[in-house]
């Protein structure tokens, strides 16, 4: 209370006419700056990150190995999350689990970015018949069930990483399209386009040299917001048991198995959870804060 | 009117589609400009002006007509030759900042006319960037590692108008150079356009809806009206005693400084007919206060009243009658 009434006082001190400027250098000043929201997501992901490239030389527990003494047991100095039906370190098979969606995170998004840029860019750029085609292929494969189609795929080509990957990437795809499309019509209407035009730059020159800095900015941004889609995507094909098969360890399956304990044994399904929802969590946080973030400096521009 | 003309238009079309429905943006215009002077091209908001001046640069390509440049065709060029005329034709826009893409270095902006000629010497591409810079009164130093956001409008145009430059191009159409900046700015760039046209022996297309800048900087001046050319004459002819109603009615709406001076309000009333449904006969007549009945039927053709005064009217305010 004390604090507001102080602030009050002082934002009275500002001349009348100078309040509004004074309002608006602050909201720059916060536009400037990405905030301890994102920055405490970033840690998150960060610290995973690491984590899961430990894996490969950190002595962690085999996250195969069945300890029968350690069913279903609780949180203890040895297995700091307890053990699941099976006796399996629940801990390492957390982060070994972690290593599957980042690895899908990392890659299908930007599979589905570089189709996506491809399309929307000569969809916005040259308009026209190519912008027809291209909304109906977009079109297709939103009409596709996703998960139908991906069981399908992972069935008759074999439930790998890599094929995985594709079939979630082909779902990025329509989203990734239409951002670049609007982006490249936004800015193929700027003159400096006409400029190039009018020095005799050919059509891929100006979509590379000149149109793609403009629309590749926004489209990461976004990208952050599509990975967390493709782990989502991944954790329910896994959930499904269409994903990568055990003994692999998988957040998705890790909660599926754990969904049959759930009425005495909760935190078996609860730990990979908390583990997807935090990373969700902080990948749409830092995606949207990216976007705002690029906005702000592509009006000012 | 002695020699060839740089750029000779003859009667140019250019189309568009809107709603289902084809319009001309421009009909019929034919003029020549020669070499070393400056047309000024002047006009209320929507009457074709800019589409002229895209139709010389082929973006787009004219519907019907010729476009002659140095004695070559351009509406039938293929693609690969025109790119290399584009060197030697420039244009300079009315936003300067949206002109510049700001995602890149003023240097690579400066030199991307000389990557798509094909020079491929980074240090010659430097140095004629720096010249051109400096030609423009831009300080190479500390311009060229920035990017567009960095500078004001009438900074951006400098920058626009060393890329137009750095080709050594004969003409540049100037759309709007001046319209989106201060008036103290638009001194500067004027007198630049000058010195530059002096320097490089430009010749200039000066697109313009402002009639005392036009006045200052243009040779000749061709007034256009929905899509047609009114009237074309030199600068001194046309101000001092306009033939067409029209450059009549827009010259009473130049603001003077004489002590006592009245503007006279009612010269231009009315609005501007859709082009997409042009009057009958004369395009002015629906606004005109001269109209007649013959104004509904006939056409007026552009024709020369005097040496070099060119007038679409039946009834010319001036010069020979009809």
């Amino acid at each position: 209370m004390a604090d507001n009434s102080t602030s009050l006082r002082l934002w009275r001190q500002i001349p009348f006419f100078k309040r509004e400027e004074a309002a608006v250098s602050d909201r720059i000043k916060d536009e400037r700056r990405l905030g301890w929201v994102f920055w405490a997501a970033f840690s998150y992901i960060m610290a995973l990150i690491l984590l899961t490239i430990s894996t490969n030389f950190l002595p962690y527990k085999d996250p195969a190995f069945q300890d029968y003494g350690f069913i279903n047991s609780g949180l203890s100095a040895k297995y700091w999350f307890g053990g699941d039906a099976l006796g399996r370190d629940i801990f390492s098979r957390v982060i070994h689990g972690a290593g599957i969606s980042f690895s899908v995170a990392f890659t299908s998004p930007f599979i589905g970015m570089a189709i996506g840029l491809l399309m929307g860019m000569s969809a916005g750029y040259f308009r026209g018949r190519v912008d027809t085609v291209v909304s109906i292929i977009v079109d297709s494969i939103l009409a596709f069930p996703n998960i139908v189609l991906a069981i399908a795929v992972l069935f008759f080509a074999g439930p790998t990483l890599p094929n995985l990957i594709l079939v979630i990437a082909f779902y990025t795809i329509p989203q990734f399209t239409r951002i670049a499309r609007a982006n490249t019509l936004l800015y193929a209407q700027r003159e400096f386009v006409m400029a190039a035009r009018a020095q005799g730059a050919s059509h891929l020159r100006i979509l590379i040299r000149e149109l793609l800095p403009n629309v590749i900015i926004p489209l990461a941004a976004f990208s952050l917001l599509v990975m967390s889609f493709t782990i989502i995507l991944e954790g329910t094909l896994s959930f499904l048991g269409v994903g990568i098969p055990p003994p692999t360890p998988t957040w998705g399956r890790m909660i599926s198995e754990g969904v049959e304990e759930l009425v005495e044994n909760a935190w078996i399904a609860f730990v990979p959870s908390i583990f997807m929802f935090l990373t969700i969590l902080s990948l749409n946080l830092m995606g949207d804060r990216l976007r705002q973030f690029t906005d702000v400096k592509a009006s000012n521009a | 009117m002695s020699q060839d003309p740089l750029l000779s238009i003859q009667d140019v079309t250019v189309e568009y589609t809107t709603q289902g429905k084809r319009f001309a943006a421009i009909s019929g215009v034919t003029f020549d400009i020669a070499e070393g002077e400056t047309l000024g091209l002047v006009g209320e908001s929507g009457c074709g002006k800019s589409t002229t001046g895209r139709a010389i640069i082929q973006l787009p390509r004219p519907t019907r007509g010729t476009v002659q440049f140095e004695g070559t065709e351009l509406t039938t060029l293929p693609y690969d030759q025109m790119r290399q005329i584009r060197q030697r034709l420039q244009i300079i826009f009315q936003d300067p900042v949206s002109s510049l893409n700001p995602r890149r270095k003023v240097k690579d902006i400066v030199a991307e006319p000389l990557v798509i000629a094909g020079i491929s010497d980074k240090a010659e591409r430097e140095g004629r960037v720096r010249e051109v810079l400096t030609a423009v009164g831009m300080d190479p130093d500390i311009t060229m590692e920035r990017r567009p956001h960095q500078f004001s409008g009438g900074q951006c145009q400098r920058i626009c108008i060393a890329r137009a430059l750095i080709m050594e191009p004969k003409l540049i159409v100037c759309d709007e150079p001046v319209s989106a900046l201060d008036v103290s700015v638009q001194a500067q760039i004027l007198n630049l356009l000058e010195d530059m046209k002096e320097r490089y022996g430009l010749t200039l297309l000066f697109i313009s809806h402002d009639l005392a800048v036009v006045k200052n900087i243009s040779d000749r001046v061709a007034v256009m009206y929905l899509g047609k050319f009114c009237e074309l004459a030199s600068s001194l002819r046309i101000y001092e005693a306009p033939a067409h109603p029209y450059t009549a009615g827009l010259m009473a709406t130049i603001p003077t400084i004489e002590a006592g001076a009245q503007l006279e309000t009612a010269a231009l009333s009315g609005e501007i007919p859709s082009p997409l449904n042009p009057p009958s006969g004369c395009r002015f007549r629906t606004r005109c206060p001269i109209a007649q009945d013959k104004c509904a039927s006939d056409e007026p053709q552009f024709r020369e009243i005097e040496t070099g005064h060119f007038v679409a009217c039946h009834f010319p305010l001036t010069g020979g009658t009809a």
